[in-house]
């Protein structure tokens, strides 16, 4: 059995606005996430891609510290400016931090929004629970002028109406305007756009990109889809079965896949290449049930590369300061033209 | 440099085939909401809005839109599971419009159904041999075991399958479960409205490849509804655009993809991000800067 | 896809096998033991009484507890224990006969409602309200006034003036389960009404007849009590609880422990089967399934 290290062993710079190391969840038995380590810069925007069950959203949880009751939370989340610990901090301490410290882009933008309230009062009340506005007027004021960010045609008018009056790509607008409020060290998205119609999607998308760019606010952009992530950050984390299997700047991981599972998923998401006979590259088999997956290597039992030593878990290889994967037979990295990762593969193959 | 499917027969241009599987004519929709004021009725509400389309037999014709352009309306339509308003629908040659539900054996022996979502279409409490057995039963086949045993196969599960119930499979397994229940009548069309959206990346393919194998293996003519212009491009052979209850623009996938003449159209090609373009530096930016006309 | 992961993750790790296991809580715990103890007691009744329930004998007039007369007797010198014994059947037959007349008229009405055509299930539905807009009781009242008084005739009654809340509450159920993509998978499969109604509405309703039927079995058990209370239920000399407090009132002054006995026994029954009934709702209504 090799050691587990932290998964993701980045430099610690003073740079790091989140720093999230060993992370496990776990409900009964059954471990959900286990040993997620990975830091975001100021400024960095960061994809975590992964499908049902990788505990990817559960990664996000946690780091937010809204874990579903039942689950519990071990390891540690760090975040710049904060004095302690995210993990096992207290409902008042957490309460201190989300909003302000940390805010969240959830994927139901109707049930983010309270149904009762009009979008200008959610709006100002997070600016004046963090008392970043002395006063109601002038939270009010703010408001405004955060809706007009988020590019809402007359946002006086929308202050003044309910979410229901909204389309769900305006509401998932307010949703940003509220976690941009208080100016966020880190903006956690889970899924933002995933409910939206693709035209709508590439609005909410640019609004997400400038709102933090804006900002020099880190991202931490959570979905099932490639391309999104691809297109709004420069860096991306893989997880399957409950473990970061990959990172690394978006080109690299999406050009020249070290992991099986990253090579897999790529080759099965693109829809322009086909055999002979027309048909799409596959994985086997089916994502197991969450805390169902093998031991050893999670992804051994659909991977056509899996041989006796998968079945001991796989040490992170890093291949650059924020690159890395955790495979005994990876890709051969230097197939592709240009590669420059240092890593002889053979180093994989304990 | 998409390659159309191959395996496919030359689709013949509507209107040129003996009997058309369906075809579609003016089909408006209108519905009528409940009042919400005292004062005046809601407007009502124009869900189609003068739709005309037809397939010929054994053609892979996609629909694309976004939500509320009326594809869902027009796909219970087709499937005699709604009326229009006005217009006519004819399945195989044989107008299903105005006919009560108990008088359209024929559509259900020649069309069937494949959902988005592979939870809620399958009844929580039915063993899955039962449910895939349910359109033999209701259309009084015999020697169901035996049928149900050899769908299940053609999907890709296996035979005991049958005794469990629908929350022990995983979602692509749920969706094959879908796809044999609608094979079992042995229909000659499929209409599949969204069969992928709701499935994970690394099953997605494989659904798709199990569609298009038995597509070809059954001759079947498919209706494949999308809001992703890239999945109709890969399964289909001709398109229409739909946007607030009108086809904007119909023709083959290539052409629709590589030179939509419809403002919409290029909008909705625009938008969508790829993996591709994203690599070559299109921006969210980008893709949105593409939407103001 | 992320609302579907985390119904994956959260809901396949904590309540997967609560789906098919979930624990017991307490209400349904307490709600059923305190349920089967009354089938127990009317059960006993059949094969053992310490006493007969119905024998008069004036030389034991109101005595109090003691070993031979565990609750003492009453005004005729029955014993009260007895009575209570015997009076469970009473209790638990109102109960049975009010749920079944409400649950196979309601259950019907609102399946029929909830797959009509909209017009149709709204008439239905007003028809309803009208009925449930009309007390219990005095239906109960008129009911034997015309038939005369007896236990039978008044649960009918009960049960009639039960049937609109078993009808709105199934209506709702299939309103939401024709909306169900397997429903329309059932339609597009050439399903006629009626199967789709016995093999996908009821299946998928039955979670909702239980917990109703929980409650209503309670109501009726109230209403019994009432009813004989005011002398148009269970006529003497089958004891019935309900008819044990109204002979009680008289002699509140001198025998409180007369209206106490068959008061608890009562308020204990109503209690069990209103905890049964949450009990159940908890283990069967997928809308709170969802909040956990």
């Amino acid at each position: 059995m090799t050691p587990a290290p932290g998964t993701a062993p980045a430099a610690a710079t003073q740079d790091d606005v989140l720093a999230v190391r060993n992370l496990d969840v776990t409900v009964g038995g059954r471990t959900l996430v286990e040993d997620v380590g990975f830091t975001i810069r100021a400024g960095e925007r960061v994809g975590l891609i992964g499908e049902s069950g990788s505990g990817k959203s559960l990664t996000a949880l946690s780091v937010m510290g809204l874990l579903p009751e039942g689950l519990r939370a071990s390891g540690s989340v760090r975040l710049a400016g904060v004095d302690h610990d995210l993990v096992g901090a207290d409902e008042a301490r957490m309460s201190r931090v989300r909003g302000k410290e940390i805010a969240m882009v959830f994927q139901e933008p109707m049930t983010a929004l309270n149904p009762t309230m009009r979008v200008g009062r959610q709006i100002a009340e997070v600016l004046l629970i963090h008392r970043t506005r002395p006063d109601r007027a002038s939270a009010r004021a703010a408001a405004v002028e955060l809706l007009a960010q988020v590019g809402l045609p007359d946002p006086g008018a929308a202050a003044q109406a309910y979410p229901h009056q909204f389309s769900g790509g305006q509401r998932q607008r307010v949703v940003l305007a509220i976690a941009l409020a208080n100016d966020p060290a880190l903006l956690v998205c889970d899924e933002p756009t995933t409910a939206l119609d693709v035209t709508v999607q590439a609005r909410v998308l640019d609004l997400i990109v400038r709102g933090v760019q804006d900002r020099r606010s880190a991202m931490l952009f959570i979905t099932h889809d490639l391309a999104v992530v691809a297109t709004a950050c420069e860096r991306v984390m893989v997880m399957y079965g409950g473990r970061l299997v990959e990172s690394g700047p978006v080109r690299e991981v999406f050009t020249r896949p070290r992991h099986r599972y990253t090579q897999g998923l790529i080759g099965a998401s693109d829809l322009t290449v086909v055999d002979d006979r027309g048909r799409l590259a596959t994985i086997r088999g089916s994502v197991p049930p969450a805390g169902r997956f093998p031991a050893g290597c999670v992804f051994r039992n659909r991977c056509d590369h899996a041989t006796e030593v998968c079945a001991t878990r796989p040490e992170w290889i890093p291949t650059g300061p924020d690159s890395g994967y955790a495979c005994f037979h990876p890709v051969p990295g230097s197939a592709a033209p240009g590669a420059t990762t240092p890593t002889n593969q053979e180093a994989g193959r304990g | 440099m998409a390659e159309q499917p191959t395996g496919a027969p030359p689709a013949p241009e509507p209107g040129t085939g003996p009997t058309e599987a369906i075809s579609v004519h003016d089909v408006t929709r209108v519905y009528q909401r409940p009042r919400t004021s005292l004062r005046s009725a809601s407007p009502p509400v124009h869900a189609l809005r003068g739709v005309s389309f037809a397939i010929p037999q054994g053609q892979r014709f996609g629909i694309v839109g976004e939500s509320g352009c009326g594809k869902s309306t027009l796909l219970r339509i087709l499937a005699g599971l709604d009326r229009p308003t006005s217009g006519s629908v004819a399945i195989d040659g044989r107008d299903l419009t105005g006919l009560p539900e108990r008088r359209l054996t024929f559509v259900r022996e020649r069309l069937q159904l494949v959902f988005q979502d592979p939870m809620s279409s399958l009844d929580p409490r039915m063993r899955v041999g039962d449910i895939v057995a349910e359109p033999l039963v209701a259309q009084g086949h015999g020697n169901r075991r035996e049928r149900v045993a050899e769908l299940l196969e053609a999907v890709g599960l296996r035979a005991d399958a049958a005794d469990r119930y629908p929350h022990q499979f995983s979602g692509g397994q749920r969706q094959r479960i879908s796809i044999a229940r609608a094979l079992a009548p042995r229909p000659k069309i499929i209409v599949a409205d969204e069969p992928v959206s709701a499935l994970d990346v690394s099953v997605r393919a494989q659904v798709l490849n199990l569609i298009a194998d038995l597509v070809d293996e059954l001759s079947l003519t498919l209706v494949f509804v999308s809001h992703d212009l890239s999945v109709v491009r890969h399964v289909c052979d001709r398109v229409a655009v739909m946007h607030a209850g009108q086809i904007v623009e119909t023709g083959s996938t290539e052409q629709v993809y590589e030179d939509p003449r419809h403002s919409y159209t290029r909008r909705l090609i625009a938008a969508v991000p790829t993996l591709g373009r994203a690599l070559s530096g299109v921006s969210a930016a980008d893709l949105n800067r593409e939407q103001r006309p | 896809m992320s609302v579907q992961e985390r119904e994956a993750t959260v809901a396949s790790a904590v309540s997967a096998d609560r789906k098919r296991r979930r624990p017991v809580t307490g209400s349904l715990l307490v709600g059923g033991l305190i349920v089967a103890a009354v089938i127990g007691m009317a059960l006993l009744s059949f094969v053992w009484t310490p006493h007969d329930p119905t024998l008069v004998d004036p030389s034991v007039r109101l005595q109090e507890p003691s070993s031979d007369y565990w609750f003492g007797t009453d005004k005729f010198g029955r014993d009260v224990f007895s009575q209570i014994l015997v009076g469970s059947r009473t209790t638990l037959f109102v109960g049975f006969v009010a749920v079944g007349v409400a649950a196979l008229i309601g259950v019907p009405l609102g399946i029929v409602a909830g797959m009509a055509p909209r017009w149709c299930g709204e008439l239905l539905m007003r028809g309803n309200d009208l009925l449930l807009a009309f007390p219990a009781l005095l239906l109960a009242i008129m009911f034997a006034a015309v038939y005369g008084a007896g236990t039978l005739v008044a649960m009918v009654a009960i049960g009639i003036a039960s049937i609109p809340h078993f009808a709105r509450l199934i209506r709702g159920g299939t309103l939401q389960i024709m909306r169900t993509e397997y429903v329309i998978a059932a339609r597009a499969a050439g399903r006629g009404p009626f199967a789709i109604a016995v093999r996908h509405v009821l299946p998928n309703v039955s979670g909702l007849v239980i917990v109703q039927a929980s409650v209503g079995f309670a109501i009726a058990v109230l209403a019994e009590a009432a009813l004989s209370f005011l002398g148009f239920g269970t006529p003497p000399p089958t004891p019935s609880w309900g008819r044990m407090l109204q002979e009680s009132q008289e002699l509140l002054s001198i025998a409180p422990r007369l209206a106490v006995f068959p008061g608890v026994a009562i308020a204990v029954a109503v209690l069990g089967f209103n905890l049964l009934g949450d009990g159940l709702r908890d283990r069967f209504d997928p809308k709170l399934e969802d909040r956990r």
